[in-house]
């Protein structure tokens, strides 16, 4: 799967990593936080780390930043490893969670803390402060101190501050966790937008699908400290390898059933799915099928996969409805359909008797 | 504001008349014109006179006062670097006992404390005096210090220092720029709690002291031996607002970081 833009260094064998997990475990005690990941970022990506609270995703990023170090296994930056490099000499900075701003310094002492650590002169800290200040727009700020700011101000000014150093890499820890949904969706756009404009690459630690989707060139998706698939977000959303990343990302209805001469068995008295997929002669599988990509319909309409069922349920969402479906076997089935008529003259509604049908690519095959 | 009910009001008046009320009367009669401590012979300000001009009194105030300096100075050092390590330390081997150990002292018995410390500088052979009141004091200030940093520290947002160290600063220029100066009114407050209790201190200075270093507390307990003067009053009245001074500003100053 290819980027509208062609940036595809993952593509690409000849390209460099710029980041590289090798064998990567971390073991605190008895539990394993991290188990065996390997993992190549590349320059100037806007790289997500995905998954529920406790899966490992923000120790893999902390061991990039220093603050955790891996019980076996090598992390490289740039060719060079990372062992025992403390995190004030790392090329690596990151945004945290809580912002962690010094609550004693304005936003200008804020910004050129890193500056000033470096030794750089007095009026090149205050060329770069100013530069970042424009860069997120908050100029008029600049004396304020952090608890003078709203929610939104402090993460410009936490961002401003992790990317002053023009750092290699920039860590943002779920950098849009304390905005309102409103604000989020706004800043996510901006973060994209700055990260084209420095061209520093990204690493992202995240719980929210829909923010990894908006923002990032690719996904890793990560469960009980292993990675479960790394793939850009339509390749992700499109072909999940398993059921636990098509669950996660966005909404799916899994058939189980199975595989019998390249079509999914998953009834004893119903015609079987027919879907494209690789599995072998009898394997229990699941067909991943999400709920935009089935049609419902009060005729039986002529398709290769089709169910009948009766309406239990309708979520009205505006634009779309989601219909829930009961087919034989008591199986509830999603269907979105988009709201291009009024309301009034929908003509589903509650307990009528539908037909569900999907073509051949609607679905993956899952054996996982 | 709510209205107490008379219940509140009465028991409120007795609890702290019970109190205040022996405080209060020493305040009183140290602006006494009679010679005798229990008779009102009207209002004067004689006994601050004579007591200013009495070199016993200001000998042990300057004694006293650089002693509680001191102390406390010695006593925040060892203090928040023992919070530090406590709080930021990990769970390194034995860090229940060492926080335990940390606490201890405040509990012990002044007699004890007093007469351990009298033995240790008897043991090793150091000259009693004014720094040797100076190091036990510093010893059970350290408690308390520590006590009060600590429990800023464990409300510190780690991510502070970390960001500090991500951005460039080694371990010593992230305490000095971004804890310090954050935990600074807890460390304030400790000072002063350190510089009040070696101000106030009778028991343990006595164990420790030798020739020519008599703090005010050993000066007006002997004294009061030999007969109440009205100048003890003045002198009280004096050590009084000190520490209350001390006490009302190390609560203003974790007040108003914590607010």
């Amino acid at each position: 799967m290819t980027d509208v833009t062609g940036f595809a260094p993952w593509d690409d064998p000849q390209a460099t990593p710029l980041i590289s997990y090798q064998n990567v475990t971390k073991t605190f005690g008895s539990f394993t936080a991290i188990n065996d990941i390997s993992l190549d970022i590349f320059p100037g990506e806007f790289f997500a780390l995905l998954g529920p609270s406790g899966c490992g995703k923000t120790t893999l990023m902390r061991m990039l930043a220093g603050f955790e170090d891996a019980s076996q296994g090598r992390i490289t930056l740039a060719g060079q490893d990372l062992a025992g490099v403390p995190p004030n000499k790392r090329p690596v900075n990151m945004m945290f969670q809580s912002y962690a701003l010094f609550p004693h310094m304005n936003v200008w002492d804020n910004i050129a803390f890193g500056l000033r650590r470096d030794g750089l002169a007095k009026d090149k800290v205050a060329a770069r402060v100013e530069e970042m200040l424009r860069l997120v727009r908050l100029g008029k700020f600049a004396q304020r101190k952090p608890d003078q700011l709203s929610g939104g101000q402090k993460q410009r000014v936490a961002l401003a501050r992790s990317l002053a150093k023009a750092p290699k890499v920039l860590l943002l820890d779920e950098p849009l966790g304390a905005l309102d949904k409103k604000l989020r969706q706004e800043t996510q756009f901006e973060l994209v937008d700055i990260q084209e404009k420095t061209g520093t690459t990204f690493l992202i630690v995240t719980h929210d699908q829909e923010e990894a989707m908006t923002v990032s060139t690719r996904i890793a998706v990560m469960d009980e400290g292993v990675i479960k698939q790394v793939a850009t977000p339509p390749a992700l959303y499109e072909q999940p390898n398993s059921r636990y990343v098509a669950d996660f990302i966005g909404d799916v209805n899994l058939i189980e059933g199975t595989w019998i001469n390249g079509s999914l068995v998953w009834s004893a008295d119903q015609a079987p799915f027919d879907a494209q997929g690789t599995a072998g002669q009898g394997e229990t599988v699941w067909l991943s099928l999400r709920p935009e990509k089935v049609a419902i319909s009060k005729q039986e309409p002529d398709a290769i996969n089709k169910v009948p069922g009766k309406v239990i349920d309708i979520a009205y969402l505006g634009n779309l409805s989601t219909y829930v479906v009961e087919i034989p076997g008591g199986q509830k089935i999603k269907a979105q359909a988009a709201n291009a008529r009024r309301l009034a003259s929908r003509d589903i509604t509650w307990n009528d008797t539908v037909w569900l049908s999907w073509t051949k690519t609607a679905g993956v095959v899952l054996t996982e | 504001m709510t209205r107490l009910s008379r219940f509140n009001v009465v028991s409120l008046t007795f609890g702290f008349a019970f109190l205040y009320l022996p405080i209060l009367l020493i305040m009183v009669y140290s602006f006494n014109e009679s010679r005798l401590v229990t008779v009102w012979g009207g209002f004067s300000a004689k006994w601050y006179g004579a007591l200013f001009a009495d070199e016993r009194f200001l000998n042990a105030a300057w004694v006293t006062l650089y002693v509680a300096f001191c102390s406390a100075t010695i006593a925040t050092v060892l203090g928040t670097m023992a919070a530090y390590a406590l709080v930021r330390g990990g769970r390194f081997r034995g860090r229940t006992l060492f926080s335990g150990m940390i606490y201890a002292p405040l509990v012990m018995p002044e007699v004890i404390t007093g007469l351990s410390l009298l033995l240790l500088f008897i043991a090793i052979g150091l000259d009693r005096g004014g720094f040797t009141i100076i190091l036990a004091h510093a010893t059970f200030c350290m408690c308390y210090v520590s006590v009060v940093v600590s429990s800023r520290l464990t409300t510190f947002d780690r991510s502070l220092e970390e960001a500090a160290l991500d951005l460039g600063a080694t371990g010593w220029q992230a305490f000095r720029l971004v804890t310090l100066p954050i935990i600074a009114p807890a460390v304030l407050s400790g000072w002063l709690l350190g510089f009040t209790l070696s101000l106030d201190d009778l028991v343990i200075a006595s164990f420790v002291t030798g020739p020519g270093a008599t703090t005010l507390p050993m000066r007006i307990f002997s004294e009061v031996r030999l007969g109440v003067s009205p100048k003890i009053n003045a002198l009280s009245t004096i050590l009084i607002a000190l520490v209350a001074i001390g006490v009302i500003t190390a609560s203003l100053a974790t007040k108003r970081k914590s607010g």
